[in-house]
């Protein structure tokens, strides 16, 4: 009887039914909507996270550099010709210099570092990593206009303003006939590959590194790289050193990195590293594991503690540097869109519920003559809450497909976002995130009569170099996934809805008086 | 089985209080067929409902078969009538979206009946009535004659000790009036029950054993010759 009343009755005013489920429905819809971008968003924002911070690490180690740091900075290369007496490179001199140097805004840090932090308590896991730039110029020294006096000065200058007749410069000018090209290289402590840069790439083809390739010259190229310098497995590429000479390493393996982890390009052992860099036993990262996600607090207070001028950076540093439109969906989906979905859910079940109690209204006479004939009133309340809880659970069902259709639209129709990571010295992301910034110049002599040609100077300062490099710019395409809580979630929020529609009709047809109800009969 | 001793129902309305009865002494005996007339407003439905246990007097004791109405708690008041009283009502009152079969089972869901049961109880009841090719017709493919006869198969199913009928053919047309009349009284001769039956039509007024007449709150009882 109860469910062929319930059918019955629901079939009898099946336009308000809907009416009421679809309204369910709608909100419903919107909060598996909402709640599947955020979880998107959130999605991206660890998968940035993750390919800037390295999974497994919790915090990274780095220390800013002091003024009087000689660790990374600038490189030079040096002419390896002089001219005449003061050691003036000489015109048509070929100049092939490669260097690998630390990056100048990251000061290096000792083994023992790496060690201390290791033993400190709730620390899983430590291991240190050389963040370097390679460097490569190529060109020909051009001829040297020697001028009567001067100052020197003069300049290296892309509009060859060097006055010859002040000294020092080059005549011609013009555009330089050196050529310069440079990536970033990472050493990878091998005893812990399950921290740092490497541990969130795949291998694509070839092997990862073995613990016997620690002092090869060996070496893992990043897949874009790769593609771009047409490397295989297989192939050589140099690597410079301190002392500006290119060694040759094989390419053992490509690797591919997450989207947006385009700092490193190549891979190779720490000792390597730190070998041909000049920093021995130093590293410039150190990456650190807590033993758990609750330690990572007492771990960060800890190595402040432990090594002095250490700049500790965790995943809720980085995220609250992370700018660009991913931190803006994080917020409209988290504020806004919940805001909003509760909202319209809470109007869904104000309308349910004013329309069920509306519809009890005009089924007094039946009610009270059910009462008459013996029904108890929770009887009559039963089969109202039950008609109640029948449309939520199809508004709740018709709500999952909306959730389900508005989550592919948001991942379909969804702009790419993008992150960015606010710029700071010493950044703990590994590789990028670095502004190179350079005097350029080719700094004049000081000899008047000789000229003011450069005495074995080079390049101070280093490169002014691509803004696109100073401060990695992730993007990430927003995916909405609905999971079974979300489903889950909607199926309860359905049946609550029913229920509390439910109780409003079923409260005033327990108020019902079979006396009164009958004697509204016209 | 009834025995009404200076029942009083007062209804507050506003400011005012509105006497519907004012001190009933009233005595119905087992399988006695009882009608009341009286004009619209004095109190007929109101005595109606509270032998009927819809409804509470305001004072005075109703006793049914020895148990006191007023002093009964909602839950036995419930179970009184759905074990011991039928009623049938000027307009029906039939649920519009059950079946005649299925609304004379309405009247067996409180008592427990198992499905079976009470699908062979309430066909049985419809036959009575003469319905039997009815029962699957909702309340809107029936007559006004068909819907009462349904109504009166609700009401009796259960086999009630006393039916309680207000106004039951006040909706229909005189022939159809006189069947139903003579449905009741033949229904009431058969399973002799108890009838009070509240009534505007002397006719049908005519029909009963005894007589009461309802004037501003008080009733005044004639036995008939």
């Amino acid at each position: 009887m109860f469910f062929t009343y319930l059918w019955r009755e629901l079939r009898r005013r099946a336009r308000q039914a809907i009416f009421i489920a679809i309204g369910l429905a709608l909100g419903i819809g919107l909060v598996i909507t909402v709640t599947a971008a955020a979880a998107g968003v959130k999605n991206a924002q660890a998968s940035v996270l993750h390919s800037l911070y390295g999974v497994g690490t919790d915090i990274t180690v780095t220390k800013a550099p002091t003024t009087s740091s000689t660790a990374g900075g600038g490189f030079g290369f040096s002419f390896k010709q002089g001219v005449g007496t003061s050691a003036r490179p000489k015109a048509g001199s070929a100049i092939n210099d490669n260097t690998l140097a630390s990056d100048f805004t990251l000061s290096s840090i000792t083994a023992a570092d790496v060690t201390t932090i290791s033993k400190l308590d709730n620390v899983a896991a430590a291991a240190g990593g050389l963040t370097l730039t390679d460097r490569t110029v190529t060109g020909t020294v051009p001829s040297f206009n020697t001028g009567s006096s001067g100052s020197g000065g003069g300049g290296f200058g892309g509009s060859g303003s060097g006055s010859g007749s002040t000294g020092g410069g080059f005549t011609g000018g013009g555009t330089s006939s050196f050529k310069t090209n440079s990536f970033v290289v990472s050493g990878v402590d091998l005893a812990n590959g399950e921290l740092g840069p490497l541990s969130t790439g795949t291998i694509g083809s070839g092997q990862t590194f073995t613990s016997a390739d620690a002092t090869k010259d060996v070496a893992l190229v990043d897949s874009s790289y790769a593609t771009t310098n047409k490397l295989k497995v297989g192939s050589t590429i140099d690597i410079g050193n301190s002392k500006a000479a290119a060694t040759k390493f094989t390419v053992v393996g490509i690797v591919t990195e997450p989207a947006g982890d385009d700092t490193t390009n190549v891979y190779i052992p720490l000792a390597v590293a730190q070998s041909l860099s000049g920093l021995k036993n130093d590293v410039n990262t150190i990456y650190v594991a807590a033993t758990s996600g609750s330690d990572i607090t007492s771990v960060a207070n800890a190595i402040t503690k432990s090594v002095s001028g250490a700049t500790i950076t965790d995943q809720d540093t980085l995220a609250s540097q992370v700018t660009g439109s991913i931190s803006s969906a994080s917020s409209l989906a988290n504020n806004l869109g919940k805001w909003l979905a509760i909202a319209v859910l809470i109007a869904a079940f104000l309308l349910a519920s004013l329309l069920t109690m509306s519809a009890v209204s005009r089924r007094i006479r039946e009610f009270g003559t059910l009462k008459a004939l013996g029904w108890k009133s929770r009887r009559v309340v039963g089969q109202v809450m039950g008609e109640s809880i029948a449309i939520g659970i199809v508004g709740g069902a018709i709500g999952v497909g909306l959730g389900f259709l508005g989550a592919a639209a948001v991942g379909h129709f969804a702009h790419p976002l993008t992150a960015s990571l606010g710029s700071t010295t010493a950044s703990a992301t590994p590789g990028g995130a670095r502004a190179f910034t350079g005097g350029g110049g080719f700094g004049g002599g000081a000899g008047g009569t000789t000229g003011g040609g450069p005495t074995g100077g080079g390049f101070t300062g280093g490169f002014t170099h691509a803004a696109a490099n100073a401060v990695p710019t992730v993007t990430e395409h927003l995916t909405a996934p609905v999971t079974l809580e979300a489903v889950l979630a909607a199926v309860i929020l359905a049946v609550l809805g029913g229920l509390i529609a439910g109780s409003f009709g079923g409260w005033r047809a327990a108020r019902l008086r079979p006396a009164a109800a009958l004697s509204k009969v016209a | 089985m009834y025995k009404l001793t200076d029942v009083k129902k007062d209804y507050p309305k506003g400011r005012q209080t509105v006497h519907a009865l004012r001190g009933v002494d009233l005595e119905i005996a087992d399988g006695e067929w009882m009608a009341i007339q009286g004009p619209t407003g004095h109190g007929k439905s109101t005595l109606l409902q509270i032998i009927g246990g819809l409804d509470r007097a305001t004072s005075g004791s109703v006793l049914l078969d020895g148990t006191d109405l007023t002093s009964l708690g909602e839950g036995s008041m419930t179970k009184m009538r759905a074990s011991t009283i039928g009623f049938i009502f000027q307009t029906f009152n039939l649920i519009p979206t059950l079946t005649a079969q299925e609304n004379v089972e309405t009247a067996l869901v409180p008592l427990g009946v198992s499905g079976a049961s009470r699908k062979a109880r309430a066909a049985e009841a419809l036959a009575s009535v003469g319905l039997a090719d009815r029962a699957r017709h909702l309340p809107s493919e029936l007559s006004g004659g068909q819907q009462q006869r349904t109504a009166i198969a609700r009401a009796l199913v259960k086999e009630p000790k006393v039916l309680l009928a207000d106004e039951p053919t006040g909706n229909l047309d005189e022939d159809t009036r006189d069947e139903i009349i003579a449905l009741l009284e033949k229904l009431w001769r058969d399973k002799g029950l108890s009838m009070v039956m509240v009534t505007h039509d002397s006719a049908v007024a005519r029909r009963a054993q005894r007589l009461g007449t309802m004037r501003n709150g008080k009733l005044t009882v004639k036995q008939k010759v």
